[in-house]
């Protein structure tokens, strides 16, 4: 392989795409067969759009690809897939009506005469779970009943399945903890040797370095930096990335203790997932929810939201003896208690609606008078404060949500909840799909949160990020607490062990 | 900021005055009875119910729902209002007090019972579709209702050459239309209809957000009642047959989603308006009734295509 090009699997040269401002200018790049090529950059930089690209989802303005040295433009997905390139997206698409087996062999039910062959389906959908480390999932469970985690592993087990020359994963990570991430690389490597070349998006750095043979940094749509990982460091990519010193990536958080009880649960049970959870998060701490995909971080959020039933199980608010009623969402934020949902599309977001009003939606009730009567200019410059503070790239507020980026929409969701003033706020992977510099900021927003005496429980797949940012660490597994450390006691081994534990010795 | 809201506001109902205009000219060029008028004193006493049920609907499809009841509500409102006024010798306000609260009653019973039991609208209201008929013809006994000059007041007074009916519906009109893009609860029925788990979840209960809407949708109907009872000084229990799908046809024209989330009141006016034009246009250049029934659905079914066009372009547009 050389630099001319020749001898590539797929190669770029000048990439154009516009909607209402430039996304993409003269973007060229290579990728070679079982090669892996990481493409980095800020949220909106136009990473997905160029991934969209290549896989035929998008129509470039301009500039031309070449596909083993022969021209290559498709129509749309089939066209591309067709020529042996297979996108898996950052957002999930899976339909949820649809068992496990079926999503995976969506494009090629096993059928004879229309009528599908259950068995066999079943049957050969077991290697694929296997394959990402879904074994023990049942194939005929609904797409609905997994986890966001759980549902992109199935995205890259469709993805993984297919025969292909390149692949291209759009942020397959964004909410894997660290055994489905080893798992997934391990496929990596596999693809490699058989010479599938990949496109890898992230915003996890570090694992790029890992897995990444090339290294290339989308600023503002223009590719402005490609080199080897032994070539570069960390930093000098953040620096290309962003245009500037960003220092440690997360701020280690300074000891402290925290105050009063702000939300104590005891014996919750709900589902499977849930059993016999019980916990403490204080005024102006911290609490950090680590453990395995699986493990019912979620479910016991949501179920002491109100979002899902419970079975037992009681909340105390504010230090009171009395247990509060708690059946609805809306109970838990009259009560003070909000919750950030992991699935931001379907649980977060209103995609067509203004940016404005996706913000503005928590707390509308007091951004209005006369019992009902919006202040558009209250809620305009509420949404303005928040789009600068977060540094929410898009056109301007009224931009409909489905057009942002997805670092940025996950930025609106959290947004919406940080301008709606709660005691004991939950976030449920805050960061997914955020960059380097948009989660330092995220952190220190929280950080602040907790300053001011808010009660602050952060759920995410990223140990190392709760353990810069966290003042304690709930560590769940198999449904149940299994550890509670505090700041200064744990370690990375001492969580992960205290993950695995519930599990037994099978895992 | 004001300049680019009023362009946004006038491109919004262009297409849709535009449409109108143009139907107004060809039935002119075809024949000289049309453009006069009499002509539109006939429509503007017609309309002003069909656009009062097409303002409940419009909010019923924003929150992705349906209302196929409002037809036979009309009727057992008419119905209770003729036996109250012609049979019981109700005073007028008794009268027009029991017809709303009917009215009223029937919308929140279809809210309640899809709220409560997470049924389909569709299915619930199709159930009251046949109670309140049913209904109609109980309280009746299946006869019409001759009120005669008891209901007078309703239709007679006018103000500035314009009926009190129609006056009340233009201020449905423009109420609805600020409600639903100014106000909290507006705001909240067209999130519920873009993703109504997403509300939930943001802290927001969508049950008595949608109860409201359906408990709104029955009390226009009822008002709408009054209006075509006082019209024809009588109450027959058959009364608003057929009304549902013509409703949903104007709100439809209009622009307004079935699938929920997006939807404007003065656009579904408008489509009540090219509907009338369209039946008073086809009628007075003398086309049969059957081809008047074909000609009205291939425009309903080329204006929603027409619509999918239209809100392509906001995609592209940005600012
Ligand atoms: N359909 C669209 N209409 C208008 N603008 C769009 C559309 N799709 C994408 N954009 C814009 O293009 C830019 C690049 O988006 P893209 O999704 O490629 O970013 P990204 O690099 O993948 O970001 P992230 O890390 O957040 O996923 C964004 O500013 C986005 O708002
Ligand atoms: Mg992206």
């Amino acid at each position: 392989m050389d630099a001319s090009g020749q001898g590539k699997l797929l190669v770029v040269t000048g990439l154009e795409k516009s909607y209402s401002a430039k996304v993409l200018s003269e973007v060229d790049l290579s990728i070679g067969a079982g090669e892996v090529h990481a493409l980095v950059g800020e949220n909106g930089a136009g990473k997905s759009t160029l991934a969209g690209i290549v896989a035929g989802l998008v129509k470039p303005d301009g500039g031309h690809m070449n596909l083993n040295g022969r021209p290559y433009a498709p129509r749309n997905r089939r066209d591309a897939e067709s020529s042996g390139i297979r996108l898996v997206m950052q957002e999930l698409n899976l339909i949820g009506n649809l068992t496990l087996a079926e999503s995976l062999f969506f494009d090629r039910l096993p059928h004879r005469l229309g009528w599908i062959n259950y068995n066999r389906l079943n049957e050969q959908a077991r290697p694929l779970l296997d394959q990402v480390g879904l074994g023990e999932l049942d194939p005929t469970r609904l797409v609905s009943s997994l986890g966001v985690g759980q549902q992109q592993l199935i995205e890259i087990a469709v993805g993984l399945s297919r025969r292909c020359d390149l692949l291209i994963l759009d942020e397959p990570t964004a909410a894997l903890t660290d055994p489905e991430i080893d798992r997934l690389f391990a496929q990596i490597v596999r693809l490699k040797a058989n010479g599938v070349g990949m496109i890898y998006i992230s915003h996890r750095l570090e694992e790029v370095q890992r897995v990444a043979d090339r290294i290339s940094v989308l600023r503002d749509g223009q590719l402005v930096f490609t080199r080897r990982p032994s070539e570069t460091s960390l930093e000098e990519i953040v620096r290309w990335m962003v245009g500037r010193e960003l220092g440690s990536v997360v701020r280690q958080r300074p000891a402290r203790s925290g105050g009063a009880v702000a939300l104590r649960v005891r014996g919750l049970r709900a589902g499977p997932a849930v059993q016999d959870v019980s916990f403490e998060a204080r005024y102006g701490e911290i609490l950090g929810f680590a453990g395995l995909m699986g493990s019912g971080r979620t479910e016991t959020m949501r179920a002491l939201y109100g979002a899902d039933r419970r079975e037992a199980g009681q909340i105390f608010l504010r230090g009171s003896d009395v247990p509060a009623k708690i059946r609805t969402p809306s109970d838990a934020v009259r009560r003070g208690l909000a919750l950030l949902t992991e699935n931001r599309k379907e649980q977060g977001l209103l995609l067509p609606m203004a940016v404005r009003a996706n913000i503005s939606l928590s707390h509308l009730g007091s951004i209005s008078r006369w019992g009902g009567w919006v202040q558009t200019a209250v809620e305009q410059a509420v949404a303005l404060r928040w789009i600068q503070n977060l540094r929410i790239r898009c056109a301007s507020a009224e931009q409909p949500a489905v057009e942002l980026s997805g670092g940025n929409q996950q930025k609106v969701v959290i947004a919406k909840w940080l301008c709606r003033d709660c005691e004991v706020m939950i976030f449920d992977e805050p960061t997914r799909g955020i960059d380097v510099g948009a989660k330092f900021e995220v952190y220190r927003l929280l950080a602040d949160l907790a300053d001011k005496g808010k009660a602050i429980i952060i759920v995410s797949s990223d140990l190392k990020e709760l353990m810069a940012s966290c003042d304690r660490i709930a560590v769940m597994s198999a449904g149940r607490l299994a550890a509670v450390f505090d700041r200064g006691e744990w370690s990375q081994d001492a969580i992960m062990a205290a993950a695995l534990s519930g599990y037994g010795v099978n895992l | 900021m004001g300049r680019s809201k009023l362009i946004n506001l006038i491109s919004d109902y262009l297409g849709m005055a535009l449409a109108l205009a143009v139907l107004i000219i060809i039935f002119s060029l075809s024949t000289e009875h049309f453009f006069s008028i009499i002509t539109f004193r006939t429509i503007a006493n017609q309309i002003p119910a069909a656009i009062i049920i097409a303002t409940g609907m419009t909010y019923i499809l924003v929150i992705a729902g349906i209302d196929l009841s409002v037809g036979s509500v009309l009727g057992l409102c008419s119905a209770v209002l003729g036996v109250s006024l012609a049979h019981l010798q109700w005073p007028l306000w008794a009268g027009l007090a029991g017809a709303l609260g009917v009215g009223l009653a029937c919308g929140v019973f279809n809210g309640l019972v899809s709220v409560l039991w997470g049924l389909p609208s569709f299915i619930v209201t199709l159930g009251m579709l046949e109670i309140a008929r049913g209904g109609a013809h109980w309280v009746t006994h299946s006869q019409t209702q001759y009120i005669g000059s008891a209901i007078e007041p309703v239709a007679a007074t006018a103000v500035g050459g314009l009926s009190l009916p129609f006056l009340v519906a233009v201020v449905i009109v423009v109420v609805g239309q600020l409600v639903l893009v100014r106000t909290v609860f507006g705001r909240y029925l067209v999130a519920i209809g873009t993703n109504e788990e997403a509300v939930r979840l943001s802290g927001i209960d969508p049950r008595p957000i949608k109860l409201a809407a359906f408990a709104l949708s029955g009390l226009l109907v009822a008002i709408a009642a009054i209006i075509d009872t006082a019209r024809f000084q009588s109450a027959n229990p058959n009364a608003g047959t057929g009304f549902e799908l013509e409703a949903i046809a104007a709100v439809v024209i209009g622009g307004t989603s079935l699938m929920g989330g997006r939807g404007s009141v003065v656009s579904s006016f408008f489509g009540v308006l090219i509907i009338a034009v369209l039946n008073t246009g086809l009628a007075s250049i003398g086309v049969r009734d059957e081809t008047k029934r074909i000609i009205t659905g291939l425009v309903i079914v080329a204006a929603v295509i027409v619509d999918q066009y239209r809100h392509r372009w906001p995609w592209k547009r940005g600012k």
